[in-house]
């Protein structure tokens, strides 16, 4: 599709180029302003080059966060995504089971993420919630207090809990896309289940599967709220993750100058996976 | 025969994962309908003694309800501000090649992506440089960081649908380019805007860290408040129960509506 060039457009777009510039560049800025710099103190600053960085590229603390981090993110997409391809493909293809399976899926996407916190923390109990109850009457010694693996796996299962859906319901709406007369192909061709998923459904879905697992990593690489009200990020600090060791760093400890180091590094490896998904994003617009 | 073992197939694997989701909440609820006593005394699968206790203190306790009121001014604040900019700009992306254009947009996604705990400490020195600490615009202003990206994007999605043919007749036959865009365009979108602000609503709604990092008394959110009960030594287990169950409502009641654009929604306007 040509589009006509027209630098006036430009005029459209001051707006949101103002705002955003003020909520994200200015203090953006800030931070790299903290970053290079270290204080005594009384608001006086000085000069310290790359020193930060160092310090936060050789931290043992923020290795143990960052594995952490890829952990948790890897878990969360090997469960989740197949499961949703999975959901996905045994939803109700249309009618009133179908519009009413949609909002009960979509219904923990809405909740408030503290709230997702919340609710676990309660159901994982093992004195008043029904999942830690239930698990104690079956006899396994179960504690997400003290137990760091428990504290994992509640985690985790919270977070398929929250967002397993979302990748169920981008798959949903990629296998709705596929016309009837491919299954009624596969059909005279006797093609199994199997060969159904694999030549015609898959490939179909492989655009919105791909957004998925993009908007997946990203948002488990940033997961802050949720296991904060949970655990707080202990036992100890094996859920620790990213955020919730840089909140700590820079509100916690005030560490200005490590927090602003560590935040730029953060935010190049966002960038880095932003400039992925916005390549597949365009690419795929181009192809359709 | 082999498709209707399927589709029962498929109803058990459904049944399975909607009790997952929704146990859970039901527990919430049920919680909610309890006292205290019970809560902590027995265990049971529902109220023996169904109570509006809990919920009573919320609405008649000005420390509780007023996190509601601060929490829907903000994110109303947010909402509307957001779709005001983002409306002109995901035309403008959306019909016109410009000096920038894809650098911009994706610098706007960039944005949608950034993790709030970087931002977190300079909104809040930021903030209260200018003296907006604990207002709701300031809330307001800083989750446009994330709903700003992400009301264009979902536009820029509906609107490149409209083909573009109705611009060029609609000047031709002499409308100015704000009455079109007021009279007929907007009315041509109009279910993309709904999803739009849905979103923007939804995610200023959820958000903890940036709304209680930014706030303390006067504009103190609901999620906040929940926060400061659960570390405070007397727990009052079915008083938060009924908090949560609260904050659920607003997005449970809108649902329904934009039940078919949930995906498109979540997934900035690309499906």
């Amino acid at each position: 599709m040509d589009k006509p060039v027209n630098n006036r457009a430009w005029f459209l777009v001051l707006p949101v180029l103002v705002l955003v510039a003020f909520s994200a560049v200015i203090p953006l800025m800030t931070v790299v302003n903290y970053s290079v710099q270290d204080t005594f103190g009384n608001n006086q600053f000085f000069w310290n080059g790359l020193g930060w960085f160092q310090e936060v590229l050789e931290s043992d603390r923020i290795h143990a966060a960052l594995g952490r981090q890829l952990l948790f993110s890897a878990i969360i997409l090997a469960i989740e995504i197949p499961l949703g391809i999975f959901i996905a493909l045994n939803m109700p293809k249309r009618g009133f089971w179908a519009s009413l399976v949609l909002v009960l899926m979509a219904l923990p996407l809405l909740i408030p993420w503290n709230v997702v916190g919340t609710i676990w923390q309660v159901f994982g109990r093992v004195d008043i919630g029904l999942l830690g109850h239930t698990l104690a009457a079956l006899g396994i010694d179960y504690n997400y207090v003290n137990d760091p693996v428990d504290a994992w796996a509640t985690i985790i299962v919270m977070d398929v809990w929250h967002w397993t859906s979302l990748v169920a319901l981008l798959c949903y709406a990629g296998l709705q896309s596929i016309p009837d007369a491919y299954y009624q192909a596969a059909r005279i061709d006797q093609a199994s289940r199997w060969g159904v998923f694999r030549y015609i459904e898959l490939p179909k879905m492989s655009g919105v599967l791909l957004i998925a697992v993009l908007l997946r990593f990203m948002d488990s690489f940033m997961i802050y709220t949720e296991p904060f009200v949970v655990t707080g990020g202990g036992p100890g600090n094996a859920t620790t993750f990213l955020s919730i060791d840089l909140v700590k760093m820079a509100i916690g400890q005030f560490d200005l100058g490590p927090a602003a180091a560590f935040s730029l590094i953060y935010f190049l490896v966002i960038l880095l996976i932003s400039w992925v998904f916005y390549t597949v994003m365009t690419a795929q617009r181009d192809r359709t | 025969m082999t498709t209707a073992r399927a589709s029962r197939g498929s109803a058990v694997v459904m049944t399975l994962y909607l009790l997952f989701l929704l146990v859970p909440i039901y527990w919430l609820v049920n919680m909610s309908l309890k006292t205290n006593a019970e809560i902590t005394g027995t265990f049971s699968l529902w109220p023996q003694n169904p109570t509006l206790r809990n919920f009573r203190v919320i609405l008649t306790d000005p420390s509780w309800y007023m996190g509601y009121i601060n929490s829907l001014i903000y994110v109303v604040m947010n909402t509307v501000l957001s779709l005001a900019v983002a409306l002109p700009a995901a035309y403008a992306f959306s019909r016109y090649r410009f000096l920038g254009d894809k650098h911009l947009f994706f610098w706007l996604l960039t944005n949608r992506m950034a993790p709030p705990a970087v931002f977190a400490l300079p909104f809040f020195q930021l903030y209260s440089a200018v003296g907006l600490f604990d207002t709701h615009i300031a809330v307001a202003l800083a989750h446009c960081l994330f709903n700003v990206p992400l009301a264009v994007w979902i536009l820029e999605g509906f609107m490149s649908g409209v083909p573009r043919e109705i611009d060029e007749t609609a000047y031709i036959d002499g409308y100015s380019f704000p009455r079109f865009f007021t009279r007929i365009f907007m009315p041509l979108i109009a279910s993309g805007i709904g999803v739009a602000a849905f979103f923007c609503f939804m995610f200023s709604w959820v958000e903890l860290l940036l709304s209680r990092t930014l706030t303390s008394v006067n504009a103190k959110p609901i999620a906040a408040t929940m926060t400061r009960t659960v570390s405070a030594s007397g727990l009052d287990w079915g008083v938060l129960a009924a908090a949560g169950v609260l904050t659920i409502l607003p997005g449970a009641l809108v649902i329904w509506f934009v039940r078919n654009y949930i995906a498109k929604g979540f997934a900035l306007g690309r499906v």
